[in-house]
């Protein structure tokens, strides 16, 4: 059993810190700080972020946590391991470099963990997320037996292939944080010196639970899906026939558009928990969903490569200063 | 070791490589590595040894050569009489010819030919350094590799392997060898465990290879990691007085899995031993790759055994990791087994409704009334026939209930344990034993070599919906083609014979498939189903019957056929059949009966049309030999003790008989002359041989048999 000494040590390290400690890392490791997306996502590989960055050629680092809605995993906050919103930190390496293993263990190291006391491996898991369009090969990385990441190297995303291929991490936040401060039921985590896991979190499990086994309204879901899927279909009809209009190409909402296909795939994840899919329902909405991802990747990309864009990207570049005057103030001052 | 060979080592170093694909892989290596370097002659009589861990493939042979042997050629040239005058001077012929071949006009020797004295050049092609061969080969056999699927992960032009290549050892004679792949060079440096060992070791060659990679906590032979598991499992549970709950699969897998594989001993809350035994295995051995223990009285024991990648575990921090993880994964179950329960299994028959089995094909909820339907049938033909322990009640039941657990949480996490998960809450729940055990086997045999349902109530249901599947599967176009099998029907209609066979059930295959079609038009989804459909699935059957009896019973490939010619409906008889005709075909007689049947088909088949012929009765007053008299009458006694042979199931006795005739057919052979002159004389003759064909087909087609003479 673990030593007084040691768990005092280990339980040293709250939700946040864990959090703090693993950005501060990668960011020392030229990632960008990026923050959660503003849409509901079931995982940190939906945010822009990851889904249109690895597109293209233009390397790039980034690291944020997503919080991740999972509307079949809910569970009222009752089960100590399963939650509706779970927290991936997400880290972007573009291209993949050849000692992404070390750097990644390094990161594991920097919380806290002593590799050579603990029972480390990375075990095939061959990730895919078919509403995307993208999957990639690696790993589950287990620590005791327990899977605290997903490790890949992507292969496609949106239908594309991929090159360079950006390796993603995602950490599972939430049991590696349990696990650190060596408690059973992710609730008695304590996210905080103050506050508990429970406290800060409880509610929202329970509404959202609720929400999705009980609440929503299927029918009124679909419609919404619907309209979405819609708005997304228009903005890219609209891009696609507008390949005269350098300027209005350039401006073009391709971005919206993915919000949109966003938006799609949360209101899947309701529809299924509320139970009204089908099996053959379930194939064509995904089929749906996919369609839009791989659109928005092909359409972002002519967009990247369009004439004009890349000296204007430039012309950005050498004056960052002019977007710090357009930035919104906080909304409490507003 | 002369100087002419020198060891090679060869390792590539890869991140973390799939555990269940190493074997395989190791395996592909050393045949690819055999077949280039014996192509290249520069194998000796040495072994390659190739293995396999997480981390790397590699390679070692202590004989290969340095440098290829030198391959000496004769070229012929002109005629003696050319290339020479008569004094014995070269001409401009030979001149040329020695130039051609680059070789002093001197060297040039004579060779005596068929077609006289001719000028012979000597050319010798000196052999290549092995080292230049091999730095062209080692590259393209590692690629050479198959894997299920491979990955790029520099750029989608770059190479592609299982996972991505990090160092390469490619050592002969202690010596690098020169050459790159995926941007990585030979080189003399691997790396050992990746938390205990060095990252960059400089090796010599294949024994201070394995010498260096043990000191850094790599075991790189598979067997000896096996080894080190299988004596340390057994260790650890004798300290406790426990035995292993044996899995050489899982064993397998952990020997795969790990670089320095470590047994360890974790405990778990005994509160949990509450749970059914087949869920608490499967938690741990597919979902954790713990090992179960047992008590001597073979009772589950609170504890696991884990192997990890490690030296030891002192603080016991990596075990109370994983007893930690086992907590939440047994909670899960124990909550999952708590919620089930507290419905009966027959509630969820109204979730079924909402689960689709196949679009075409209906709801789980429809399928559930068709299995029914095709139980009870089956049950009942059993037990007609005097199957006694059949009971359409408890089959019904069964039948009923078989489907209900896939909408239980416990299946839809452990999804493995479907129909399992339903014959224990089946069980739990007060139902009858026979039928909790129907339901609990009613996915057997799903692999080849799986048991079949232990009773005869689950062999019904099996059986019920396997043919279902089948039938309803080929009525919607659903057939299996070429690889392509998405509902599983090959395995279905396996499963169908292999239960008939073992159980040795009597069942019309005809008469099921047709009862399976009725269920499909009675019931949702109210399809037709056709003649042709019906005719597909029976051939399926018969085929899957014939693949199994040839290839796994061992029955001679002509033996089932002509078994099956006779008739396949019924897989019992069949076998019975066939049986007989193996044990009968080695006596005298039986060949050369086999032979006159096939010239009597052939007879038959030249006579044209049957109807031009056939005559409705054979007519004694027609024959004008003894021998076609003589065949008659045998023939006409023979039927009768065949038959009565045949209705006793003594099929051997019976073929005895018929094989019997062979002296009167012989005769008749010899004697008649079949396409007589005489339209009604040649008429009967044929319908005499047509009948002899019939009457005594019934059993096997002869005509089907091999022959060990040639026949005409």
């Amino acid at each position: 059993m673990i030593s007084k000494v040691q768990r005092d040590k280990l339980t040293g390290l709250t939700f946040q810190d864990l959090l703090f400690k693993l950005e501060k890392f990668w960011t020392e490791r030229d990632c960008i700080l990026q923050q959660p997306y503003d849409v509901e996502v079931g995982a940190g590989t939906m945010h822009p972020e990851t889904f249109l960055r690895v597109l293209g050629v233009e390397p790039y680092r980034v690291v944020y946590v997503q919080p991740s809605r999972r509307p079949t995993d809910g569970r009222y906050g009752e089960n100590p391991n399963r939650l509706y919103k779970h927290h991936q930190l997400q880290v972007i390496l573009k291209p993949a470099p050849s000692d992404v293993q070390e750097l990644y263990l390094e990161s594991i190291r920097s919380i806290g963990i002593k590799l050579s006391e603990h029972d480390i491996r990375f075990e095939e898991d061959n990730w895919e997320a078919p509403t995307l369009g993208a999957w990639g090969m690696g790993w589950q990385v287990l620590l005791d037996g327990l899977e605290i990441t997903q490790f890949t190297y992507f292969q496609q995303c949106g239908g594309m292939d991929l090159s360079p291929v950006s390796v993603e991490l995602t950490y599972g936040l939430d049991r590696i944080s349990a696990y650190l401060q060596n408690v059973d039921n992710v609730f008695d985590v304590r996210w905080s010196r103050q506050k508990s896991y429970r406290e800060v979190r409880l509610a929202e499990e329970r509404q959202f639970s609720a929400y999705s086994f009980e609440f929503a309204d299927a029918s009124r879901t679909r419609k919404l899906f619907d309209l979405h899927e819609q708005e997304a279909a228009n903005l890219l009809d609209a891009y696609e026939s507008s390949s005269r209009d350098l300027t209005l190409r350039r401006r073009f909402p391709i971005l919206a558009a993915y919000d949109q296909c966003l938006k799609c795939s949360n209101l899947f994840n309701v529809l299924d928990a509320r139970g009204a899919i089908s099996v053959t329902d379930r194939a064509t909405l995904i089929g749906r969903i996919r369609r839009l991802a791989c659109r928005v990747a092909a359409a972002y990309l002519s967009q990247q490569e369009s004439p004009g864009q890349a000296q204007e990207q430039a012309q950005e570049d050498g004056s960052a200063g002019v977007g710090a005057a357009i930035v919104n103030a906080p909304r409490g001052r507003a | 070791m002369n100087s002419e060979y020198a060891e090679f080592l060869l390792e590539i170093g890869c991140e973390e490589i799939p555990a269940g694909m190493i074997p395989g892989a190791t395996k592909e290596l050393k045949a690819i590595l055999e077949k280039y370097l014996n192509a290249e002659n520069l194998l000796g009589d040495a072994e390659i040894e190739t293995f396999g861990a997480p981390r790397r493939l590699g390679a070692l042979c202590h004989g290969v050569r340095l440098r290829q042997k030198d391959v000496r050629r004769e070229v012929t040239g002109p005629p003696k009489s050319i290339a020479f005058d008569s004094d014995g001077r070269p001409t401009r012929a030979a001149e040329s010819f020695a130039a051609k071949q680059g070789v002093e006009v001197s060297s040039l020797a004579i060779v005596n030919t068929p077609r006289g004295e001719y000028v012979c050049a000597t050319q010798v092609i000196p052999g290549r350094a092995a080292a230049e061969r091999l730095n062209e080969i080692i590259p393209r056999a590692i690629m050479e590799i198959p894997w299920p699927r491979t990955m790029y992960w520099t750029t989608a032009s770059g190479v592609r392997f299982i996972r991505p290549i990090r160092w390469i050892v490619a050592l002969l004679g202690g010596k690098k060898l020169q050459f790159e792949l995926g941007g990585v060079a030979a080189g003399a440096f691997t790396a050992g465990h990746r938390f205990l060992g060095r990252s960059r070791i400089l090796v010599s060659g294949p024994q201070d290879y394995i010498a260096k990679l043990r000191a850094n906590f790599v075991m790189a032979r598979p067997a000896e990691r096996r080894k080190k598991v299988d004596s340390e499992l057994a260790k650890l549970a004798a300290q406790k007085g426990l035995r292993v709950n044996a899995d050489a699969t899982l064993a397998d897998l952990v020997v795969y899995l790990n670089e320095y594989p470590t047994a360890i001993r974790g405990e778990f809350d005994k509160s949990y031993l509450a749970l059914p035994e087949e869920i608490l295995i499967t938690v741990m051995r597919d979902h954790q790759k713990y090992f179960a223990v047992r008590r001597r009285d073979g009772q589950l024991a609170p504890h696991f055994l884990a192997v990890i990648n490690l030296n030891r575990d002192p603080k016991g921090l990596v075990r109370a990791g994983h007893e930690r993880v086992l907590r939440a994964r047994f909670a899960d179950a124990k909550f999952f087994w708590e919620t089930d329960q507290k419905c009966r299994l027959a509630d969820n028959l109204q979730k079924l409704k909402h689960v689709t089995f196949q679009v075409k094909l209906g709801t789980y909820a429809d399928k559930v009334e068709r299995v029914r339907a095709l139980a009870r049938w089956l049950a009942e033909q059993w037990f007609a026939r005097g199957v006694h322990e059949s009971s359409v009640g408890d089959a019904d039941r069964a039948a009923e209930l078989a489907k209900c657990d896939l909408v239980t949480d416990m299946v839809r996490e452990f999804t493995e344990l479907q129909g399992i998960v339903g014959g224990l809450y089946a069980k739990a729940q007060g139902e009858p034993e026979q039928v909790a055990w129907a339901v609990y086997d009613h996915y057997l045999p799903v692999a080849v070599d799986d048991p079949v349902p232990r009773n005869l109530i689950g062999s019904i249901v099996a059986i019920a919906d396997k043919l279902d599947t089948l039938v309803g599967c080929f009525a919607v176009g659903l057939m299996p083609t070429g690889s392509s099998d998405p509902f599983a029907l090959r395995r279905a209609a396996l499963g169908i014979v292999k239960i008939i066979l073992e159980r040795k059930l009597p069942l019309s295959l005809g008469e099921a498939v047709a009862a399976a079609a009725r269920g499909l038009q009675q019931y949702a989804p109210k399809l037709h189903v056709g003649g042709d459909t019906e005719g597909q699935a029976l051939q399926f059957l018969v085929d899957r019957a014939r693949h199994v009896l040839i290839e796994r019973d061992g029955f001679a490939y002509d033996e089932v056929n002509a078994a099956f010619a006779a008739s396949a409906d019924d897989l019992v008889d069949a076998v019975e059949r066939i049986a007989a005709v193996r044990a009968i075909r080695k006596t005298r007689n039986f060949d050369p009966l086999a032979v006159s049947f096939k010239r009597i088909r052939k007879i038959l088949e030249k006579a044209g049309p049957r109807e031009s012929w056939s005559l409705p009765a054979i007519r004694v007053e027609l024959f004008q030999e003894d021998a076609e008299r003589n065949l008659h009458t045998a023939a006409r006694r023979v039927a009768l003790e065949a038959d009565a042979h045949k209705r006793a199931g003594r099929y051997k006795d019976a073929l005895q008989g018929i094989a019997g005739l062979r002296p009167v057919v012989d005769d008749f052979f010899d004697q008649v002359l079949v396409m007589a002159e005489q339209n009604d004389v040649r008429r009967n003759r044929l319908t005499l041989l047509a009948e002899l064909l019939g009457e005594f087909s019934t059993i096997a087609d002869f005509s089907e048999l091999a022959s060990a003479e040639k026949s005409n």
